[in-house]
């Protein structure tokens, strides 16, 4: 075994490593486990749930770009009383954190989530104010501060676990809405959600995505996503989970000299669907070779 | 069970003009593959990150061989018509659900177009009883000798008369109804929504292949909806292609759009 210790703490919760799933790109893990040794990885972020179940966006809802990838998938999912009975019962059995990221169209779906899961064995709840595919609720809450501040306030009332708040890229200045979510009663940030892209099929000349626009993710926006986490870190006090075009250990070291405590990996699972764990056995080289025994020896060193 | 390989291309040759002819030795997802299945095919660069979804044409347990049909319809696709024999390739699968087959069903009718006609190639070898194959084609039918081979009837259209009936497979399906206990479908969406609707008036039972966009092709990133209905369901709901397909039941799509 190495002598580099990984674990990081977020809101009280101790992660074995800083590597986690974005949500919406690993299913509930079970998808991956085929692959994947869900023991190693820090905590799996699953797929955003609802209240009820949610019936999404029409197809097509994916697009490939140069470097990356827009979806507009809206977040079709099954509710969260399915999820409750077969998901976590099946993300328990491995010895990993569970983030259960939440989606809502009012303030009343986000708090009657956070209500039923309240009870749930699941470690931390990710609020989703930065769905750009929704046409209520997600983005809507993300981009105006005081939205933004009341509606973690109202989500604090009920939510058990600490509350993660995943901030969307779409806004003039990140730190504005960083601090709203603050003040709001956020125990952790995450960032940064899909950039709003667009394609054109120039032969049909109509959009390539059935909602026209969708989120841009992957390896091509890596720069923003770390700009961001960076401009994020100097601003507030909270842990930050930071992803946005991670695809390996050096990746998420730049996040975490950024000022990350943790890093999640999204659209390169689609390329890669072993990237979780190259990731963790990268950042653990990355140690090894700069002799740095503790990762958060390395958090935020970027003046 | 799904894995995730290495795989040695032993062929990648031109079929015919825009459509390549690709054989894979994996022998891991040979012994697992069933007709209607798909693999991942993954090009490794960071330019085309989306792996690409490619139907299996045949299938060979014993030689741990795969044969993919593929058109070179976009940069993924023409990526992989440069390969070389020996060069290797990141493939995963096999994927998602195979056509449904039943030793009751005695007489299969097989309707494919374009590049919808390989997958049902292994299908064709793998049904017993007696099976007509329709081939629709815009002007270069595909794989005819080789369903021949089968011991299959086959019948052709193409939308240029240059091959078989001047139409369309629905034209030859209205000339000559043949009787079937079961259909299988693979092509372009019309055409699955065309044969369906026949289906139906001939009130004979039809499974349809279908396609939509994908990203990550085992169930996460709920990127392939189609909205299916199904029997004694009220409304619709969106499923998967990768996960829940690619084959569903064609009375239960829900085509209007």
């Amino acid at each position: 075994m190495s002598n580099q210790n990984m674990t990081v703490t977020i809101a009280g919760v101790e992660m074995k490593n800083p590597v986690t799933t974005a949500s919406g790109t690993f299913g509930s893990g079970r998808e991956f486990g085929e692959f994947v040794d869900l023991n190693k990885l820090g905590a799996v972020t699953v797929k955003g749930v609802a209240s009820v179940p949610w019936k999404g966006n029409d197809a097509p809802r994916i697009a490939e770009t140069y470097g990356g990838m827009l979806n507009s998938v809206g977040l079709q999912n099954p509710g969260a009383d399915y999820f409750i009975e077969n998901d976590i019962p099946f993300l328990r059995q491995y010895d990993t954190k569970i983030i259960v990221n939440i989606c809502g169209h009012t303030i009343e779906e986000y708090c009657q989530v956070a209500e039923k899961l309240s009870d749930a064995d699941i470690d931390l709840l990710e609020l989703n104010i930065s769905c750009p595919n929704v046409t209520a609720g997600g983005i809507t809450f993300g981009t105006e501060p005081k939205m933004a501040e009341k509606v973690v306030s109202e989500v604090k009332k009920y939510a058990k676990q600490p509350l993660i708040v995943k901030l969307t890229p779409n806004v003039t200045d990140i730190t504005e809405i960083a601090n709203a979510a603050v003040c709001g009663g956020a125990d952790a940030l995450s960032l940064i959600n899909t950039l709003q892209g667009m394609r054109i099929d120039i032969h049909g000349k109509k959009p390539v995505l059935a909602n026209k626009i969708g989120g841009f993710s992957g390896p091509a926006i890596k720069p923003v996503a770390l700009r961001m986490v960076y401009q994020t870190a100097k601003a507030v006090d909270v842990p930050i989970i930071g992803m946005g075009g991670i695809s390996n250990g050096e990746d998420a070291i730049e996040f975490i000299m950024a000022g990350a405590t943790a890093v999640a990996v999204g659209t390169a699972n689609f390329s890669n669907p072993m990237v979780t764990i190259e990731t963790i056995e990268g950042i653990e080289k990355y140690m090894e070779q700069y002799h740095i025994s503790h990762i958060s020896d390395i958090r935020g060193i970027i003046e | 069970m799904k894995k995730l390989v290495q795989a040695t291309i032993l062929k990648n040759e031109c079929y015919i003009d825009g459509i390549f002819d690709m054989v894979l030795s994996a022998p891991e997802i040979a012994e697992l593959a069933q007709p209607g299945q798909f693999l991942n095919l993954y090009t490794g660069k960071g330019e085309m990150l989306l792996p690409r979804p490619i139907s299996l044409c045949e299938i060979n347990p014993k030689k741990g061989t795969l044969r993919l049909l593929y058109q070179t319809a976009g940069k993924g696709t023409q990526y992989f018509s440069t390969l070389q024999k020996n060069d290797v390739i990141k493939v995963m699968g096999p994927l998602g659900n195979g056509f449904l087959t039943d030793k009751k069903w005695k007489k299969h009718i097989l309707i494919g177009g374009g590049i919808g006609v390989p997958p049902l190639l292994e299908l064709a070898k793998a049904l017993q009883g007696e099976i007509t194959v329709l081939i629709g084609a815009k002007s270069n039918p595909i794989l005819i000798e080789e369903f021949e081979k089968t011991g299959a009837f086959v019948f052709v259209a193409t939308d240029d008369g240059s091959h078989g009936v001047h139409g369309t497979v629905l034209d030859i399906l209205k000339q000559n109804v043949p009787k079937g206990d079961m259909i299988y479908a693979c092509g372009p969406k019309a055409m699955l929504k065309a044969v369906s609707d026949w289906a139906e008036q001939q009130k004979m039972p039809i499974q349809v292949s279908m396609e939509e966009r994908m990203a990550c092709g085992i169930g996460a990133c709920v990127g392939c909806a189609v909205k299916i209905q199904k029997q004694g369901q009220t409304d619709w709901e969106n499923l998967k292609v990768c996960k829940d397909g690619p084959v569903f039941w064609g009375n239960e799509v829900v085509w209007n759009e």
